[in-house]
């Protein structure tokens, strides 16, 4: 490697204006010229402030107390000011939406040349040079409402791209995108590592699925300091990951199920470097052990779908025929590519939106003429974004909402409200302003609202977007809970480890039509499938192949019969 | 949804730059505001009427717009009267009685002159505006204010509300229905004052979670260099051709009309047949 | 001084964001009144409380670009004389900007009555003294009639600001953090 760095931190530290402590300890840290980097770390372990320190938003938009040095390119960034910084150092943040200011994905790209006053002809010149090479110059007059996530994901690239900046700095580049476009997302951030040398540093929590292509350094937070720095191998051997509770690659998991040994030359960090020879007879002896057969569920029909239509505008269908039968008690996965039609599904369910055609069933009864708050008695929907629910300043207001707006008196509220919120592992914050939550936290606050009107069926859409993997244990644990209740479940997802591990069955939309309705393991190895609805294989099929055993889809259902048993469920 | 619901039809109006048809709203906006001469307002009414023929805008797209217009002007001469019928007389200095309505208040032809007046002139621009809204690409609006002469930032700040109205709005929809699905009433059975409060209980989660993406968007934006000159380029900006220059000198030359009917015909903002 | 007019990025997004949902309450959220083309709106509480975040400057152009995009929605074309007051009653909202303790999680008696005394000037100003009297100039608008509405519009948003307007302010400085404040338990 080149001896000069390009980011050199030094006994580098800093707090927030109003933390009693400093969130980033005594940081030493050397990145150079065309390396890429993997920033991982559990939440709220200060990734996204390190970032912020090489982008400039600190100090520059978030005040605090610095202590060392951070150098780059040889400067101390205490001389430097945003905008020298952004000549250096192109962000793209977390929220693809957030950051789409212009009105067309075309005036979006060329906002920073627009801000440097490039003329009118040079500049489409340039964003049509850019466009190109992430696949976007059939589109340039689109506006965000006609984008997918993944190609407002590429605008933003294109975006920070097109001011020639030696850093790039990606910040959980794949939260909200489907499994397809966030592998095709890594692919493209790989090109271009290839073909401009550009350094390259990533945030994200989702580790596995950034191990599709190589990494050189994965660096590890905890509690605002390094805790590891080494290569992806090293790091998967270790016992680093479930230390910090950071989830490992399934395959690595079911290797150490299997009881073999992973170690540094089986090359592991990556699915496709991997060798499996000396532990693929452990795979097969565990593999054969596992007899067990998913129970069968025989419960009577809880809610059926039958030729459901829908259409927002009267033009474009969004939902075409679907049918479906979910019955009680299930825990169902709803999954699909970004657009295919999920939320507005949910919306249909909950009466938010009227089919154009098609029946409604709950319990064989058609819902047609329920209304909003009729179907709520029934029916819980927990948005993705709690934001959105929330409306309250108290924690206890919030959940009480519900109930008040029902007439419920005063007396009856109290104990459910208790007793709720012990469920939500939220009692020790009765008495909180919402305002001083996490996100994990705020998202079970809706939960709780939600939950507090004893629905039959619950809809969660994303729940565990953005939460790492402890506060995502702690969501699914509470939900499996509640199944067990006998509530129904259906969850709205991305996360194709979630749905493996949690729900037996998954319904798959495509373009509006349901595309697959079958058990979890199957979908995620059928390539049809896959490809129709902008899924990605498990690493768990793959691994099955390695081994040498012919049927990858009952190994991948073995894997989670297997782990149901650990978890004694 | 769209703000406006513009789209890209082929005609001369709609290929003309942004610029040019702020411009000429503005000069032609200006003209019938300051001619209080019936002349003068009738002829540019009908001159915008022929442009928003020409610019081919169906009916179907303006429709509630000239209700909730015709609704206005009518309201507003209705009142104006009764507040004040000797207005007109006031004016032109002259009483020509017409018929006696209740009491002691009469119609004269000065007032039916100053409010029919009145009325074309208000009228006369609701063609003008619905033809720049329809017609002009939402992108090229702030970079045509810049070209006006209103500062970047500000410019700017009219872009940003065009482009996150349709999401703030989306946010709104969707709020609301959450609420609603806890119990909150909002369907026309609730009672008038509930329904009142219970839409404030909506805006109050909306303008929160709007502060945070104010925060989120003004990082992306800073990162992204705005605001370190003191001019920006645009990427939607124009080249004026023969078409803009033929068309503000048009609209330039109405404007001026009008200032001189006004200054050295009718020596006021009145045109005054009474004497 | 300065620093009161200062434009930031973040004044700007603030404008361009606080002006999108001032016209979606300038349309939806309002009430009607008895006095003829006035309502009650509930807008002017959103533009009191982004006024008094983010100072005079976002202030005065949230309600001008706000006010001028909803008429030209609705009815084709701006009302010029009462989007331009709309314009000043921001700006001069604006003045609490820096004056009350709002950022540092405290609006309690004095911050209220100072916000409500800067926005009743503002509401005075703007809605009987500049409205009626552009009315005039522009569009010759008989006297009594403008000052009527004037007035009317003027003690409806006076209680729109200080009721919704102070009701944010409140429910905004709560979410505020101190100094040094934050501490894992
Ligand atoms: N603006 C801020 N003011 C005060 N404290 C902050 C601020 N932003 C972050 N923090 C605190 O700093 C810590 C680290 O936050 P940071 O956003 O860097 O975490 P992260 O590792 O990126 O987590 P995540 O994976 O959830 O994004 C958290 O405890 C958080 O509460
Ligand atoms: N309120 C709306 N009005 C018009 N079109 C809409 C509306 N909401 C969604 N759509 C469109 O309907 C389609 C389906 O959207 P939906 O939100 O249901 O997708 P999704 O499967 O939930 O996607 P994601 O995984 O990205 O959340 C998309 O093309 C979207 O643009
Ligand atoms: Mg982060
Ligand atoms: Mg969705």
């Amino acid at each position: 490697m080149n001896k000069q760095a390009i980011i050199e931190f030094d006994h580098f530290s800093f707090q927030y204006y109003s933390q009693s402590e400093p969130t980033l300890h005594d940081i030493n840290l050397k990145i150079y010229p065309g390396e890429k980097i993997l920033i991982i770390g559990p939440s709220g372990s200060g990734k996204s402030t390190l970032g912020h320190c090489i982008n400039g938003l600190i100090p520059f938009a978030y005040k605090g107390e610095i202590t060392g040095t951070l150098m780059i390119d040889d400067q101390n960034t205490k001389d430097l000011n945003i905008f020298e910084l952004s000549k250096m150092v192109g962000t793209v943040l977390q929220d693809s939406d957030g950051q789409f200011v212009g009105l067309t994905a075309g005036e979006d790209i060329a906002f920073a040349l627009e801000n440097d006053n490039i003329p009118h002809d040079t500049m489409h010149e340039r964003v049509r040079r850019v466009a190109q090479m992430v696949d976007m110059q059939d589109l340039l007059s689109s506006s965000p409402f006609e984008l997918s996530g993944g190609q407002k994901q590429r605008t933003s690239l294109a975006g920070v791209m097109i001011d020639d900046v030696d850093i790039l700095l990606f910040d959980e580049p794949l939260a909200n995108l489907d499994p397809a476009t966030g592998k095709t997302a890594i692919e493209i951030i790989d090109d271009i590592h290839r073909t401009s040398q550009k350094t390259i540093i990533i945030i994200e929590h989702r580790l596995e699925d950034v191990l599709h292509r190589e990494i050189d350094r994965v660096i590890m937070l905890n509690d605002g300091r390094i805790v590891a720095d080494m290569d992806a191998h090293t790091l998967v051997c270790s016992n680093l990951l479930k230390e910090n509770g950071i989830r490992e690659p399934l395959y690595i998991t079911a290797m150490k199920y299997a009881g073999a040994k992973v170690s540094c030359d089986m090359l592991p960090g990556y699915i496709s470097t991997l060798k499996t020879a000396t532990c693929n007879e452990a795979l097969c002896t565990w593999h054969n052990a596992i007899h067990e057969k998913t129970p069968i569920n025989d419960k009577s029909s809880i809610l059926k779908m039958d030729q459901v239509s829908f259409s927002y505008d009267g033009v474009r269908p969004v939902l075409q025929d679907i049918c479906f039968d979910i019955r009680e008690g299930e825990m169902v996965s709803l999954i699909g590519k970004n657009g295919a039609g999920k939320s507005t599904l949910s919306k249909l369910l909950c009466g938010f939106e009227k089919e154009d055609q098609g029946i409604i069933r709950y319990r064989g009864e058609d819902i047609k003429d329920k209304t909003i708050k009729e179907r709520a008695e029934i029916i819980g929907l927990v948005m993705q974004n709690p934001n959105q629910m929330i409306s309250k300043s108290l924690i206890y207001d919030e959940v009480a909402l519900g109930l008040r707006l029902r007439n419920i008196p005063e007396e009856q509220i109290k104990p459910r409200i208790e007793k709720v919120l012990k469920v939500c592992g939220l009692s020790p914050f009765i008495e909180w302003p919402i305002s001083a939550l996490s996100y994990g936290q705020k998202k079970r606050v809706t939960i709780a609202s939600i939950l507090v009107l004893d629905p039959k069926i619950l809809i969660l859409d994303e729940p565990t977007a953005g939460q790492d993997f402890r506060h995502y244990s702690e969501i699914m644990e509470f939900l499996v809970e509640l199944n067990k209740l006998g509530v129904t479940i259906i969850l709205i997802t991305h996360d194709m480890h979630l749905m493996l591990e949690y729900t037996p069955r998954a319904i798959v939309l495509a373009e509006g039509r349901l595309i697959a309705d079958t058990t979890a393991s199957f979908v995620l190895t059928d390539a049809q499938v896959i490809a129709d609805a902008n899924l990605k294989e498990t690493s768990l099929f793959n691994l099955a192949h390695m081994a040498g055993i012919e049927d990858g889809t009952a190994f991948v259902q073995g894997f989670i019969d297997y782990e149901r048993k650990l978890k004694n469920r | 949804m769209k703000l406006f619901s513009y789209n890209t039809v082929d005609t001369p109006i709609h290929c003309l730059s942004g610029f040019t048809k702020l411009l000429c709203f503005l000069l032609l906006t200006f003209a019938v505001m300051y001619s209080y001469d019936i002349r003068v307002v009738l002829l540019i009414m009908i001159f915008s009427i022929a442009i928003l023929k020409v610019s081919r805008i169906q009916f179907s797209q303006i429709r509630t717009m000239v209700i909730y217009a015709l609704i206005f002007i009518v309201t507003n001469a209705i009142i104006s009267f009764f507040f004040s019928p000797e207005m007109g007389v006031e004016i032109y200095g002259t009483r020509h009685r017409i018929i006696k309505l209740v009491g002691n208040i009469y119609l004269t032809q000065e007032q039916l002159l100053y409010q029919v007046t009145k009325f074309f002139k208000y009228a006369s621009v609701i063609p003008l505006g619905m033809i720049f809204l329809l017609t002009t690409n939402p992108s090229e609006f702030a970079s045509s204010l810049n070209g006006v002469g209103i500062p970047y930032k500000a410019s700017f700040a009219v872009a940003l509300t065009l482009r996150y109205f349709p999401d703030i709005q989306r946010d709104y929809r969707d709020i609301s229905l959450a609420q609603q699905a806890r119990g909150l009433d909002l369907s026309h059975k609730a009672k008038f004052k509930d329904r009142f409060k219970n839409s404030l209980l909506t805006v109050i989660p909306l303008i929160f979670s709007t502060l945070d993406r104010i925060e989120l968007i003004s990082n992306a934006m800073d990162l992204r260099g705005f605001a370190k000159y003191k001019k920006r380029t645009w990427y939607t900006s124009k080249k004026l051709d023969r078409q803009d220059f033929t068309a503000i000198g048009i609209s330039a030359l109405i404007f001026i009309g009008s200032l001189c009917v006004s200054l050295f015909i009718n020596h006021s903002r009145f045109y005054n047949p009474f004497i | 001084m300065k620093e009161y007019f200062k434009v930031s990025t973040k004044t700007i997004v603030a404008t361009g964001l606080g002006a999108a949902i001032f016209m979606l309450l300038f349309m939806y959220v309002k009430v009607p009144s008895p006095v003829p083309e006035t309502s009650f709106q509930t807008a002017y509480g959103l533009s009191g409380f982004f006024a008094t975040l983010f100072g005079p400057i976002a202030g005065a152009l949230i309600s001008f670009i706000g006010h001028a995009l909803s008429d030209a929605v609705q009815y084709g074309s701006p009302w010029w004389s009462w989007v331009i007051a709309s314009g000043v009653s921001g700006f001069i909202f604006g003045f609490a900007f820096k004056r009350t303790n709002v950022e540092e999680g405290e609006f309690k008696g004095k911050d209220i009555l100072t916000y409500n005394i800067i926005q009743i000037i503002g509401n005075v100003v703007a809605w009987i003294i500049v409205a009626p009297v552009l009315d005039i100039l522009i569009y010759q608008e008989p006297a009594s009639l403008v000052f009527t509405q004037g007035a009317t519009a003027a003690i409806m948003n006076i209680i729109s600001a200080g009721v919704f307007g102070t009701l944010l302010l409140v429910a905004y400085s709560a979410t505020r953090t101190k100094k040094g404040s934050l501490s894992k338990k």
